[in-house]
Parts: C-alpha cells; sequence; structure tokens
C-alpha cells in the first residue's frame, strides 16, 4: 500500500465518526494500543520535549526501508503518533522526505500540527523526516 | 450581594461567543482575562481623538494625551494606595518590571557575595531575572521551599534572611496552587532582618485590595492584562528613596535630562526609569480598567469570587477523581488538579473540544512541578464574570473527559 493509498485508508475510517468525541474516542484507542516501544530507546538522546507532552521517537534502516518506534506521555498526542506510523513505517528515506501527511488536516486533527499547540508533533515530524535524510545520505555512500 | 453578573457579562463582548459550537467557558483568566468594553473604548478614544505623543509637543494634542497618560498613573497609585503618583513605574508587565528592579537594585545595593531569596512556587519571570543577576555579580540564589500543602514553609525563611541577604522576591497569590502567601507578615520579618521585598501581584492586583502603604513592600509589580487591561502594559511600585538610589535601566528618549557625548544627566522619577515613547495609549487603557474594578469596587469582587471559588471547590472535589495541588488554607481565584491517569494534555485538549478554556502545563514553574514530581496540571482560573453555571459545565465537561478514557 502506497503512502497516498494508506492516507485515504485513514481519512475513511475518521470519516465514519461524525461526532468529535467518537475520533477522540479512536484516537485515545489507538493511542492506547501503541505498547511497542521498547524501553531501552527511552534516553534523552530519543527525546523530543515539547512544552506540554514528550514524544519519544527511535529509528532504524533495514533493507533501505525506514522504521520507527514512539511513545507519548499524553495519549492523544500517542494517537496520532501512531496514524503517523501507520502511515510512514516501511518506506524508503524519499517517500519520508515526500509524504504531504495530508490526512491530520482531512481528519479534523490539523491544530495539533500547529507549532503554536508545542506537543511535541511538529518537532516529530520533522525528526521522522531528520532520520530518512540521514539514512538516505548513508545508503548512497 | 449587590454584584450585578449579568450586567458585567455584557462589558465582555468576547463572552458570548462560541468555541468549537459551545458556548465559551472562559477559565484561563490566570493567564489572561478578557477586556471590557469600557476599556477597548477608552483606548479607542485615544486614537480617534487626541493620539499624540506625550511630554514632547506644546501643541494641544500632545497636552491631551500627556494630561490622560499621568491620569492613568495617579489613578493606579490611588488603587494601590501608593504615597506618591511617582513612585508607580510604567513597564510592558511584571516581568519587565521584575527584570528593571533586577538589575537597578542589583547596580545599587549588591555586591558579589551578596544573596537573593525567592520562593519555590514562584513563576519563572520571577526567578530567571535573579539567575542572570547572581550569575552576573557572583550572588547567591537561595530558594525558600513549599509545603506538600502548597503553603510556603514560612519556618525556613529567617534562616534563609541571613547578613548576606538583601533581598526577598516572593508571589502574593501563586499562579499553580491559588496560595494567598501571607505577605504583610513575609514583609515585616523581612524588614527586621534588614532585607527588602519584592512582591509579584500578578495574581493577586485584581483579586483582592492591595494596600501597598499598609504591606509596606520595597516594590509590587503588576500586568495590566491580567486585571481586564491591556496586553502590554504593567506596572513597577517602589519606595521612593530606593527608586531614587537605583540607576536607569534603559535608556533612551523621556528619561534623560541632558544629552552631551561627554556624558548624560537623567530625568527624575517616574521618567528615569521610562526610557523611549511608552505604551500611552495602552497606559489610557489600564487606567480604564483600574476604573472598572474601582466602579465594581474590589471588595464586592472580592466577596463575588470567593464564594464562586467555594462553589468550584465543592463541585469539583464532589467528582471525586482528582488529585488537587495546593490545598493551603488562605489560597483563592484558582484550581489546579489532574484527572487521576489522564495526562494534563489530554484533559486539556478534550474540554476544549467543549468550548471550555483551561491552561495546562507547568504554568510557567518548572521548579513548582518538579516538587511535586508531575509534568503539570490542569488549571481553572477564575474572573469576575464567571459563573456558577460556567463551574458546572466544567464539572461536566471533566465527566466526559472520564467517560472518553473509560
Amino acid at each position: 500500500m502506497t503512502i497516498e493509498e494508506r492516507e485515504k485508508e485513514i481519512v475513511e475510517e475518521f470519516s465514519m465518526l461524525s461526532d468529535w468525541m467518537d475520533r477522540y474516542s479512536l484516537l485515545i484507542e489507538l493511542g492506547n494500543d501503541l505498547t511497542d516501544f521498547e524501553e531501552e530507546h527511552r534516553s534523552n538522546q530519543n527525546l523530543i520535549e515539547g512544552c506540554q507532552s514528550k514524544v519519544w521517537l527511535y529509528a532504524w534502516e533495514k533493507d533501505g526501508l525506514i522504521y520507527f518506534m514512539a511513545d507519548s506521555d499524553a495519549i492523544i498526542v500517542k494517537g496520532i503518533v501512531a496514524l503517523l506510523i501507520r502511515v510512514l513505517n516501511g518506506r524508503t528515506p524519499d517517500e519520508i522526505l515526500e509524504a504531504p501527511l495530508a490526512f491530520v488536516d482531512a481528519i479534523g486533527l490539523k491544530e495539533h500540527l500547529s507549532p503554536t499547540r508545542s506537543n511535541g508533533l511538529v518537532a516529530m515530524i520533522k525528526q521522522m523526516r531528520m532520520y530518512a535524510l540521514a539514512y538516505k545520505t548513508k545508503l548512497a555512500r | 450581594m449587590n454584584f450585578p453578573i449579568d450586567e458585567i457579562r455584557k462589558d465582555f463582548p468576547i463572552l458570548s461567543r462560541p468555541v468549537n459550537g459551545r458556548p465559551l467557558v472562559y477559565f484561563d483568566n490566570g493567564a489572561t482575562a478578557q477586556t471590557p468594553r469600557q476599556v477597548v473604548e477608552a483606548m479607542d478614544r485615544v486614537y480617534y481623538e487626541y493620539n499624540s505623543n506625550i511630554h514632547r509637543g506644546i501643541h494641544t494634542l500632545s497636552n491631551l494625551s500627556t494630561e490622560a497618560f499621568e491620569a492613568a498613573r495617579e489613578k493606579v497609585r490611588d488603587f494601590i494606595n501608593a504615597a506618591e503618583s511617582r513612585q508607580i513605574i510604567f513597564t510592558r508587565g511584571t516581568t519587565e518590571a521584575i527584570n528593571l528592579v533586577a538589575h537597578s537594585f542589583g547596580a545599587a545595593f549588591m555586591q558579589p557575595g551578596d544573596a537573593l531569596v525567592v520562593s519555590e512556587m514562584e513563576h519563572h519571570s520571577n526567578i530567571v531575572p535573579w539567575q542572570l543577576l547572581a550569575e552576573r555579580m557572583q550572588l547567591e540564589l537561595k530558594v525558600l521551599p513549599v509545603l506538600d500543602n502548597g503553603e510556603l514553609d514560612l519556618a525556613a525563611l529567617p534562616a534563609l534572611l541571613d547578613e548576606r541577604t538583601r533581598l526577598l522576591a516572593i508571589t502574593h497569590i501563586s499562579n499553580v496552587l491559588g496560595t494567598i502567601n501571607p505577605v504583610k507578615d513575609i514583609v515585616e520579618l523581612a524588614h527586621s532582618k534588614g532585607v527588602k521585598v519584592l512582591i509579584d501581584g500578578a495574581q493577586a492586583i485584581h483579586h483582592t485590595r492591595v494596600d501597598v502603604a499598609a504591606l509596606d513592600c520595597d516594590f509590587y509589580v503588576f500586568s495590566g492584562h491580567k486585571m481586564y487591561g491591556p496586553t502590554g502594559t504593567g506596572v513597577l511600585y517602589g519606595k521612593a528613596e530606593l527608586l531614587e538610589a537605583m540607576p536607569p535601566w534603559q535608556g533612551g528618549g523621556e528619561m534623560i535630562q541632558q544629552v552631551r557625548f561627554s556624558g548624560s544627566t537623567y530625568n527624575e522619577l517616574p521618567y528615569k526609569f521610562e526610557a523611549g515613547t511608552p505604551d500611552y495609549v495602552g497606559v489610557v487603557g489600564l487606567g480604564a480598567a483600574v476604573d472598572y474594578l474601582q466602579q465594581l469596587g474590589m471588595v464586592a469582587i472580592g466577596a463575588y469570587e470567593k464564594e464562586l471559588f467555594a462553589y468550584a471547590v465543592e463541585r469539583l472535589e464532589g467528582l471525586g477523581d482528582l488529585i488537587f495541588y495546593g490545598t493551603a488554607a488562605q489560597r483563592g481565584s484558582l484550581l489546579s488538579f489532574l484527572p487521576e491517569g489522564i495526562h494534563p494534555f489530554d484533559a486539556g485538549t478534550l474540554l476544549d473540544k467543549m468550548g471550555i478554556a483551561v491552561r495546562t502545563g507547568h504554568h510557567c514553574a518548572q521548579p513548582l512541578m518538579d516538587r511535586f514530581g508531575i509534568p503539570g496540571t490542569v488549571r481553572a482560573s477564575f474572573g469576575l464574570y464567571n459563573t456558577k453555571s460556567e463551574v458546572d459545565a466544567l464539572a461536566e465537561g471533566l465527566l466526559k473527559v472520564r467517560q472518553l478514557f473509560a
């Protein structure tokens, strides 16, 4: 499934929920289900500190594809983190660098990606792209 | 009680706007209070009718503008019962007022090896300027601890006020815990040890009658935007003999007497500390905010808010699953809490969806968060226009948050 297809899939899932409470309920569920973060990676090096909440992000490369593992202390943030990982996991560096991530806006969560929310999400996406760029440079050598 | 709440709410047009499809419930007054028509209209009149730079021109508009600016100074003087209007220095806010004192009091009265005291419950604005001063002048910055219930550990204070200590900087009301500190007693104790006192009144000035003469404090600072005035305005009150002895902080127009390349001489108080064109429009608005508060009466405001606060305590404690931070015997104006097992960011985000504006996070008081070992709290801070039915909306909102997490 391409990034576009995956984003479309998420938009469809959320479009079935008309009430904001149902949408946030789903986000909370997604956040609660994101449990695969390995404790050894919970280091200051992997910490993205927002003013309001924290995000831990770890990335690795396998066969030219990038994988992510992340966690947050706030569940709503964690739910959005889960969606981002679902879209960007197992992609090439170029795919990650070029991903539009328009689905966040389409499902009515754009406010969480505003720099003024200071929840660490904007910095997290930047960091995901930084990892992609770093692996791209490494793979090119 | 004669407190016409329905009429008062009409003075604040923003309160009738919806947020996320719901009626706005504004409980973030501790960060900034809303502005009544009377204040906005006073500033409109400056721009539309007599806008001109102050203290500069001999023309009619400049005189009108200067008169309005100085009338606001007199209103503030009367509001806090200062002896003379030259003791009222206009600043951009509480933060700038503290920075001014840190710079100029330090330069006039402190030597390397001296000490300063702040409390553990201070806002960053009443910590960092002193840290910078301490680094610059090699001073020791000592910290008065906070007890579990959110009161100051006053038993520890006498030992901190030793012969090296020059200044104690302390908040009147905590912006996180709502603790009302016994500032009069603290000033008396500090003075008995020869220590000067600065009181951060940002969270107090609009909730209670502040009388700087009765408090006998050396400095009292506050912001316009928390007392229903415009943002970008603030006040430093200081004892005249201290302000006289302190050197200017910023240089520029207005604050000088004569400028020669061989050296300049400085204007008298309060102008010595008001370099450059001040926010004279904002200051007129601040004066109108003082009028507004005086008209309602600080005693009446205090009584109304006390009843509202008691209701909020009862209502939110009744929910049963909130952990409260700050349970001092003397407290008011705000409640800081965490819904058990829910991050403040999540609670605040969901409340916002219901039109309820609260503050979440560390409230610019990270040392205090560390003291309680939490990342932050949810803070509902009340203003003179809030109502019991809004408190009910918050309680119901918190129940919904709980349901979403169930």
